[in-house]
């Protein structure tokens, strides 16, 4: 293993000379951002060489305007908010999901089928699961939707807010201030849409998109492969995560998601309005979809606390550099939502590298 | 007031009147006879060899009441032991009060004093005084329990922060976060089914042993709620020493990593029950080391790294498995399972 990080490092550090500038990787996936704080790869690769923490975590890049109308659904009676752990923290505009749990009507559930159950368990309520995740969770979340669908499960329905990863790559490209020069792609979207789905990117930008695993050995040499495409001038879409993605993924999965789901323009912390970026229920399941059921809308409102996620996730800014870092927003008092997810670039950099030491 | 027997603890059962008085001679007191207790007066009258005594207490309110590895009985036994037996000292007696929730079975109470009795029993602790109270439907989760103990200090035994001196070593006398990932996996919340098993364990026995065979144990504390990352910054924190460890010499056991790692827990954070961490003088490292191993509750025990002397302010730091590095921080309260 020693040997194979000596190359890698090798191959950066060619890299690096190449350019003759520093080297700006951004790492699309929040549990590539845990990895590579936990493992300590930061301190293991050229000084040189920056990572970037980009829009990959799902809690990160939900818009504060769907978190309000969360918050609207959970104050209904009528209502069970069936929710993945981390996202009952978001701080909205009235508190946030974790306020609303001790009232009891939020509930925390692993996957959709857990919130289907949870519907099944509780007929005099509506269940509305907060379908929030990228192409990993979605095809789980149109598995729940079908089968409710078959077995005539009237009281459950979604607020999606479903994204697709490639069209955020799109845009932070398309930001003539980024200042990104590859990305390592996320292993779990890639294990559904393949690493094929990247080559638009490659081809359209000239950068490099290397998928990996979240080992560190695999993000290492992730590392080192964009590094070898870029002394070799090839930006090419390529995995070193072979054992799980292909070049097309997961066609069954993806299937189920177009079946269910069609894309729409949506909200993203910090980036905007992305077009075709964001997943909603199709005509056939909209008896499901909870924007509808309750009339409710996204408020495509930002929010004005200061807080610079939203630059954060394009990679701009590192998380340290924003005023509210560390001194109001800190994992139990988060501001903004890289601190409230495990994997939020925020919260990962708040727990795991060195802060400015006090006085003693 | 009819004398038959009833299925549920009523409220009525904390009433002071007949049926408190059954439920003590019937239910409590023939589990945990002792002269002491069964003189049923207001205090107990304790006679201790010596006049050095530790004195602790602990309140348990844990979920599910039963769980693999134990329950909320033998963890409330086991925790306030732990809690003398790091402080050095030798448990002798404890007080045991119930908050029991009105409609709790007589049979799920029944099996938690068994398991109290006999953790008691086999660490030589006597029940000595108690109380119980009865609450309606809904003020408490099904039983609370309170317990506090009495030990008796170790001769020439002390152990403090002050002791600590940079190349002491740390100690830890096996795996970590099984008690809190089995526990976390059984809530209805996370609904996570698997192999893991509580360590809930009492640790007075392999800590006398360690402190009555050793000179130069400097410190001692059971990595409770916060985990090793807690139990470790508390160190550095009150020494101002950096603390650095070796991820490769923390013993994990692989369903407990395979756990965390699909919940997006770090397993330095989780709950443990029958762990200890020690800071010890680096001579006697590696006999701590054995005498724990030949102990049914230290065969995994190791060496997980050392205090480092620092100017600056103190931190912990660990080595990660491929040679990086990361500061642990401290944990900072509730951990939620992730999305993807």
């Amino acid at each position: 293993m020693l040997q194979r990080i000596k190359n890698a490092q090798l191959l950066m550090n060619a890299a690096c000379g190449v350019t003759g500038r520093p080297i700006n990787i951004m790492e699309v996936c929040g549990t590539h951002t845990v990895s590579i704080f936990r493992n300590g790869i930061r301190g293991m690769i050229p000084k040189s060489m920056k990572l970037l923490s980009g829009p990959g975590c799902p809690v990160c890049v939900t818009h504060q305007g769907y978190i309000d109308t969360v918050l609207e659904l959970a104050d209904r009676n009528d209502c069970l908010i069936a929710t993945y752990g981390d996202m009952i923290r978001v701080p909205g505009k009235g508190g946030s999901l974790e306020t609303k749990k001790t009232a009891g009507n939020v509930r925390i559930v692993l996957s959709s089928e857990d919130a289907l159950q949870l519907a099944k368990e509780n007929p005099s309520k509506t269940v509305v699961f907060i379908a929030v995740g990228f192409e990993t969770t979605t095809p789980a979340t149109a598995v729940a939707v079908k089968q409710a669908a078959n077995e005539g499960i009237e009281n459950f329905c979604i607020l999606s807010n479903h994204k697709l990863v490639v069209p955020a790559m799109q845009a932070l490209l398309s930001d003539e201030n980024n200042r990104i020069d590859a990305f390592l792609c996320p292993g779990h979207v890639s294990v559904i849409i393949g690493y094929g789905a990247f080559k638009p990117i490659t081809k359209q930008f000239r950068k490099p998109c290397v998928v990996a695993g979240f080992e560190p050995m695999q993000i290492i040499e992730g590392l080192a492969e964009i590094c070898r495409q870029i002394i070799e001038g090839k930006p090419e879409a390529k995995t070193i995560y072979t054992a799980v993605v292909t070049e097309h993924g997961n066609q069954i999965a993806q299937g189920i998601i177009s079946e269910c789901f069609e894309p729409v323009d949506g909200y993203w912390r910090g980036l905007g309005k992305i077009p075709k970026s964001t997943l909603q229920l199709k005509e056939k399941y909209s008896k499901f979809d909870a924007f509808k059921r309750f009339g409710v809308t996204e408020k495509p409102e930002n929010d004005t606390t200061g807080c610079r996620c939203g630059e954060v996730l394009c990679g701009l800014i590192d998380p340290p550099q924003c005023e509210l870092f560390g001194r109001v927003c800190e994992p139990l008092t988060p501001v903004g939502p890289c601190m409230v997810s495990s994997e939020g670039a925020c919260a990962a950099w708040f727990k795991y590298s060195k802060r400015e030491k006090q006085n003693k | 007031m009819s004398q038959k027997e009833h299925d549920k603890i009523l409220l009525a059962h904390g009433g002071g009147g007949q049926l408190s008085d059954q439920l003590i001679r019937k239910h409590i007191l023939p589990r945990f006879a002792n002269n002491t207790l069964s003189e049923l007066t207001d205090s107990a009258k304790l006679n201790l060899d010596s006049k050095s005594i530790c004195f602790t207490t602990d309140s348990y309110v844990v979920k599910p009441l039963f769980f693999p590895g134990g329950d909320i009985g033998k963890l409330a036994v086991c925790g306030t032991i732990n809690d003398l037996a790091v402080s050095g000292a030798r448990p002798v007696a404890m007080s045991l009060a119930l908050i029991i929730e009105e409609g709790l079975a007589f049979e799920v109470l029944d099996k938690i004093l068994d398991s109290i009795a006999a953790t008691a029993a086999q660490n030589n602790v006597a029940i000595v005084t108690g109380d119980t109270k009865t609450v309606e439907t809904g003020a408490a989760d099904q039983i609370f329990i309170n317990t506090a103990g009495i030990g008796v200090r170790l001769e020439g035994v002390e152990l403090g922060f002050s002791n600590i001196k940079a190349g002491d070593k740390i100690l830890i006398n096996g795996s970590i976060g099984d008690h809190g990932m089995t526990v976390m996996s059984l809530r209805q919340d996370i609904g996570f089914k698997s192999q893991l098993k509580s360590d809930c364990a009492a640790l007075a026995d392999l800590t006398c042993k360690l402190l009555t065979e050793t000179h130069g144990v400097k410190f001692m504390r059971d990595p409770t709620r916060g985990g090793l990352a807690a139990t470790l910054n508390e160190i550095a924190q009150q020494t101002s020493f950096d603390i650095r460890i070796n991820d490769a010499d923390i013993p994990i056991n692989p369903t407990v990593q395979a756990a965390a790692d699909a919940l997006g827990f770090d397993v330095l954070n989780i709950a443990n029950e029958g762990k200890f961490v020690a800071v010890v003088a680096p001579e006697i490292a590696d006999t701590c080391v054995n005498i724990c191993r030949q102990h049914p509750l230290g065969q995994q025990a190791a060496i997980i790294g050392e205090i480092v002397k620092t100017d600056d302010a103190p931190v912990v730091e660990t080595i990660t498995k491929i040679g990086g590095r990361r500061i642990v921080q401290m944990p900072y309260g509730r951990e939620l399972p992730r999305i993807c």
